[in-house]
């Protein structure tokens, strides 16, 4: 069922192994780091519009 | 009018953003088991190819990419038509959500494509039909984002960024007929509806990759879009209780 004898034979990928590690680990990279950067985002979005919303109310009351 | 009433209620930001918010963990759970099993086939079940050694491996994300950073764009011309044709506020957020997405999809393309190149073609870069198509798209997403970002006012952007969207829509049928258009050093497709030229196994493993990016850029793009609607509908009752109320 497995195509590969060793797990070394993996990781050479039949002497292709820089292009094809290349390409996923940068892949994987970005699909890590696309979803980091978003949930900053979020976080910093959320605290400014609350900030935001605090310094309106105050200076309603006053 | 009844239905009518529902549609409008459906596109409505205050009723999305709980159902984007709802969605989201599906969409993730489906992506990491499509991509698990996708890279189990592809990365440990699939045979060598005959031509390509292992290193056409690198098709099972070279593939999906291209695919999504394709359709990605469609997507967004798609709601950049409904937001200047109905005046929609959600569909310009849609669009603007799924633009940096579209547009890694579209820098993964080359990345990938130049590193299968370098060892089958000999070299990282051709100014081949298909290859240059697919920078122009990236320079698409890039020159769409800068565009909205520049543009103060939010419905203006919207307006701005769907008419460069629908303009550049034309740039798709360019890259996915280039092969066929033009002599290219880029292989012609090797899936299409009625056969395909790959051996099953691989083509299995390339299908559950390509759903798997799929899952993935709804997921991003929900996420994002919800930080959007937060953002310019700070203005409304329900965003202000969604805030104080310290839900997420």
């Amino acid at each position: 069922m497995i195509h590969w004898n060793s797990f070394s034979d993996f990781l050479a990928m039949g002497g292709y192994g820089l292009y094809v590690w290349g390409s996923f680990g940068v892949t994987a990279l970005i699909m890590v780091i696309e979803p980091i950067a978003v949930a900053r985002q979020r976080k910093t979005t959320i605290a400014r519009l609350k900030r935001q919303l605090r310094a309106e109310s105050r200076s309603t009351e006053a | 009018m009844n239905d009518r009433f529902n549609l409008y209620r459906f596109s409505s930001p205050a009723t999305f953003y709980p159902l984007a918010g709802k969605m989201i963990p599906w969409f993730i759970a489906a992506g990491t088991l499509l991509g698990l099993v996708g890279l189990y086939i592809g990365m440990l079940v699939a045979p060598t190819d005959f031509q390509q050694g292992e290193g056409y491996r690198i098709i099972f994300i070279h593939v999906p990419t291209s695919w999504m950073s394709m359709f990605i764009y469609l997507v967004m011309a798609f709601w950049a038509a409904i937001g200047l044709a109905f005046n929609t506020r959600l569909s310009g957020m849609m669009a603007q959500a799924l633009a940096p997405t579209g547009a890694l999809m579209a820098f993964l393309s080359l990345w990938t494509g130049a590193l299968w190149g370098k060892p089958m073609w000999g070299t990282w870069w051709v100014w081949d039909a298909r290859l240059t198509s697919e920078l122009i798209l990236l320079f698409l997403y890039i020159g769409y984002m800068a565009l909205v970002a520049a543009i103060d006012d939010a419905r203006r952007a919207d307006k701005a960024g769907g008419i460069l969207l629908l303009v550049g829509v034309v740039n798709i049928p360019i890259i996915y007929f280039s092969v066929k258009w033009w002599n290219t050093l880029h292989q012609g497709s090797s899936v299409n509806l009625t056969k395909s030229s790959m051996a099953e196994i691989m083509l299995w493993g390339m299908l559950l990759m390509a759903l798997a990016f799929w899952m993935y850029s709804i997921a991003v793009a929900l996420a994002r879009v919800r930080t959007i609607i937060l953002e310019r509908e700070c203005h409304t009752d329900w965003v202000r209780a969604e805030l104080t109320g310290g839900k997420s």
